[in-house]
C-alpha cells in the first residue's frame, strides 16, 4: 500500500494541478511576504541586521514575548488537555456549550479580549481588586492574554485523538494491575503526546508573535513589559523599515529554531510509539 | 488599520435629486461653470477629530452645493497619525490629510512627493485651522493638589500618558513637560532631564495611543494625572459627568498645531483640486471654527463662538513648536532611535 514515488497513486485524478495551485497559493499568502522580509535582510547584509539587534532594549523584548508565549503555552498544555478530556469522557449539561465557547479566543478580535481581560484584572477589576499580586500592567497580565488567545490549539489538537482512544485499553490495563497513574503514563499519555506537542507548538507560535491584546494590558514600559512586536510597531513610527524588518527577522529566527526543535522531537515520540 | 466611511450629511436621494437641481440650475444661469463633474475627496485624518469632520463634512458638503458646484462625495478615515501616515506612503489614495503632527505630513512629502516641501504656508497659521494644547485631568477634588508640571515627580504621583513613539499626543505632552522644565531650570538641559527622569519613573503604563490612555485613566482607575490633549480631556468630562474629573491647566504648555493639507500627487482633476482646497479653506470659516470650538479645539476667529463655549478655555503660556526647531529637529532630537525618550530608559 505504501508506495515512496513522489505522485501517489490516488482515486482522484489531477495531482500535478493540484500541487500548483497549492504552491500558488501558499506563495501568495505565506513563502513571498516572507521572502520579502527575509530579502530585506539579505539587502542589509548580516553585520547591519546584527547591529540592528544586538541592543539591551531589544533583548529584553525578545526575551519577554518568548518567556510568556512559553509560560503561556505550557499552562494551557495542561488545561488544554484537561478541558478536552472533561469534553471527550463526561457527558454534562452544557458540554456542547462550553465545546463551542472553545473556539472563542479564535474568532473575537485579539483587540476586545486584550481590553476585557484588562478591565477584570485591573487594580480596580472585579478580579484585580482581590489578587494581592498585580496582573494587568505587568508580565503576568502578558501570560494571561496569551493564554486566551492560545487555548483553543491544544483542545482542538488533543480532542479528536482522545476520542478515537478507546476506554477498554485504560480497563484492560486496570484488570491487568496498572494503578491509575502508571495507566496514565504508559497509556494514555504515550497516545496523545504528538497531539499535544502540535497543539503546544501551534499555541507558542501564535503567542510570540500576538500584538493585538496583549498591548492593551501589558504597560509596555521599555525593559519591564514591553514585547518585541510592539518594537516592531515603534520602529515603523520611526519609519525605521531596516529596524523593523531586523527585529521580525530575528524572531522569525528564533520561532524557527523553536517550532523545528519541537518537529524533532515530534518526529522521535511518533518513531517510538509506531506512529510513523 | 485606517477604517473609512462614507458620511452623506443627507440622505443619499435626496442629495443626488440637490446636486442634479443644482447642476441643471448651474448650468443654465452661469456658463461655463464646472458643475456635472462628480467629485471624490478622502480625507485621511487622525482619531480625536472623527466626530468633528462628520460634522464639517456634511456642512460642507451643502456650502459646495450651494456655491453652485457639482456633486461631491465626502469620505473620512481614521486612525493613529503615525499609521495614517504610513498608509497614505504605502499608497492610500487621500486627497487631503488632516494629522496631529507637521511632522507626519512632512514624512509623506518627503518619502513620496506628493505634498511639495513648502505645504505648510499655503495655508493660513502654519495651516492648522485649529489648534489645542496639553492639561492635566486629575481625579475629581484633585485630592493630590496637582497644579503644575513640577507636582508631577512627587513620588506618590502617578502619571499616565501614551508611548511617545507610537502617539503623536504622547510627543506634545513629552514637549510640554520638557518646556516647562526647561524654564524652571533657567535653560539648564541636564536638569531637565533629570526632570523627565524621574516624571517617566511614575508612569505605570505606556499606552500606544491617547484613546488608550485616556480609557486607562478614566475607565481603569489607574494613575492620579493624565497628561491629554484638551479636546480629549473635555470629552472624558461629558463622558463621565462633571463629577468624575478636574481639568488643571499648568503654567506653560504647548501650541498644538494639528495641521492639513492636500495630497497633490493623488488629485486627478482641477475639480477635485479645487474642491480639496476649498475644503481645507472653509475649515478657517467662522461656521467652521464654531464647530471646531464645539468639539473642545481652540480657534482662530470666534467671531461665531458662543461666550460661554470660550469662557471653558482657560489663558496660558503656549510654546510653539518652532521654539524647538520645528517637528524636523524636534523629531530626531526626543523621539529618534537612541533620543532623548529612548535615553531615559536605557540610561536607568
Amino acid at each position: 500500500m505504501a508506495t515512496h514515488r513522489f505522485v501517489a497513486p490516488s482515486p482522484l485524478p489531477g495531482f500535478g494541478l493540484g500541487f500548483g495551485i497549492t504552491m500558488a497559493a501558499l506563495s501568495a499568502v505565506v513563502l513571498l511576504p516572507i521572502a520579502f522580509l527575509l530579502g530585506r535582510g539579505i539587502a542589509l547584509g548580516p553585520t547591519e541586521l546584527w547591529g540592528m539587534v544586538n541592543t539591551p532594549r531589544i533583548w529584553a523584548a525578545l526575551g519577554l514575548s518568548f518567556r510568556a508565549a512559553l509560560i503561556a503555552s505550557l499552562v494551557n498544555l495542561v488545561f488544554g488537555l484537561l478541558l478536552a478530556w472533561v469534553l471527550v469522557r463526561y457527558r454534562f449539561p452544557g458540554r456542547r456549550l462550553i465545546d463551542a465557547a472553545v473556539d472563542l479566543p479564535f474568532a473575537l478580535p485579539t483587540a476586545v479580549a486584550g481590553i476585557a481581560l484588562t478591565a477584570l484584572y485591573a487594580p480596580n477589576g472585579a478580579f484585580g481588586q482581590l489578587l494581592p499580586v498585580r496582573v494587568a500592567y505587568a508580565e503576568p497580565g502578558i501570560w494571561l492574554a496569551l493564554i486566551f488567545i492560545g487555548l483553543p490549539f491544544v483542545v482542538r489538537s488533543v480532542q479528536p485523538v482522545l476520542e478515537e482512544l478507546d476506554p477498554e485499553l485504560e480497563e484492560a490495563s486496570a484488570t491487568l494491575g496498572a494503578s491509575r497513574a502508571v495507566t496514565l503514563r504508559r497509556v494514555v499519555l504515550p497516545t496523545l503526546t504528538p497531539a499535544l506537542l502540535t497543539g503546544f507548538a501551534l499555541a507558542l507560535a501564535r503567542s510570540v508573535g500576538e500584538y493585538g491584546s496583549v498591548i492593551f494590558i501589558a504597560g509596555n514600559l521599555p525593559f519591564e513589559t514591553e514585547i518585541a512586536p510592539l518594537l516592531i510597531v515603534i520602529r515603523l513610527e520611526e519609519y525605521n523599515y531596516d529596524a523593523a524588518a531586523a527585529i521580525g527577522i530575528a524572531m522569525l529566527m528564533i520561532s524557527f529554531a523553536m517550532l523545528l526543535a519541537l518537529n524533532l522531537i515530534q518526529t522521535g515520540t511518533r518513531r517510538r510509539t509506531g506512529h510513523a | 488599520m485606517p477604517r473609512s466611511q462614507t458620511t452623506a450629511g443627507t440622505p443619499f436621494h435626496r442629495r443626488a435629486i440637490l446636486a442634479l437641481i443644482a447642476a441643471g440650475l448651474a448650468a443654465t444661469t452661469a456658463p461655463g461653470a464646472r458643475a456635472q463633474e462628480e467629485v471624490q475627496i478622502l480625507n485621511v485624518s487622525y482619531d480625536p477629530t472623527r466626530e468633528f469632520y462628520r460634522e464639517y463634512n456634511a456642512w460642507f458638503a451643502d456650502w459646495w452645493q450651494a456655491e453652485g458646484n457639482g456633486r461631491l462625495t465626502l469620505r473620512q478615515s481614521h486612525g493613529g497619525s503615525g499609521g495614517q501616515a504610513r498608509a497614505v506612503i504605502d499608497g492610500l489614495e487621500a486627497s487631503v490629510v488632516t494629522l496631529a503632527l507637521s511632522a507626519d505630513i512632512d514624512a509623506i512629502a518627503t518619502r513620496t512627493g506628493k505634498i511639495p516641501e513648502d505645504w505648510q504656508s499655503r495655508l493660513a497659521h502654519n495651516s492648522a485651522p485649529y489648534t489645542s494644547t496639553i492639561v492635566f485631568l486629575v481625579r475629581d477634588g484633585n485630592p493630590k493638589g496637582i497644579t503644575d508640571w513640577g507636582d508631577l515627580v512627587a513620588e506618590d504621583v502617578e502619571v499616565i500618558t501614551p508611548n511617545p513613539k507610537t502617539s503623536g499626543g504622547a510627543r506634545w505632552n513629552f514637549l510640554a513637560a520638557w518646556a516647562w522644565a526647561l524654564d524652571a531650570y533657567g535653560g539648564d538641559e541636564a536638569q531637565a532631564r533629570d526632570y523627565m527622569a524621574q516624571l517617566f519613573a511614575n508612569v505605570p503604563v505606556l499606552d500606544t495611543g491617547a484613546r488608550g490612555a485616556t480609557n486607562t485613566f478614566a475607565q481603569r482607575g489607574l494613575g492620579d494625572v493624565l497628561l491629554a490633549w484638551e479636546n480629549e480631556a473635555f470629552l472624558a468630562l461629558e463622558e463621565q459627568g462633571e463629577n468624575a474629573f478636574d481639568i488643571v491647566v499648568p503654567s506653560i504648555s504647548m501650541l498644538a498645531e494639528p495641521p492639513v493639507t492636500v495630497v497633490d500627487g493623488n488629485i486627478t482633476s482641477n475639480a477635485q483640486r479645487e474642491a480639496a482646497f476649498a475644503y481645507l479653506r472653509q475649515l478657517y470659516s467662522p461656521e467652521a471654527q464654531a464647530l471646531a470650538v464645539r468639539h473642545h479645539y481652540r480657534a482662530w476667529d470666534t467671531s461665531k463662538v458662543p461666550q460661554d463655549e470660550l469662557d471653558r478655555f482657560p489663558q496660558l503660556t503656549r510654546i510653539s513648536i518652532d521654539e524647538f526647531g520645528g517637528w524636523a529637529e524636534a523629531q530626531p532630537r526626543f523621539f529618534g532611535d537612541g533620543g532623548i525618550f529612548d535615553q531615559i530608559y536605557e540610561g536607568r
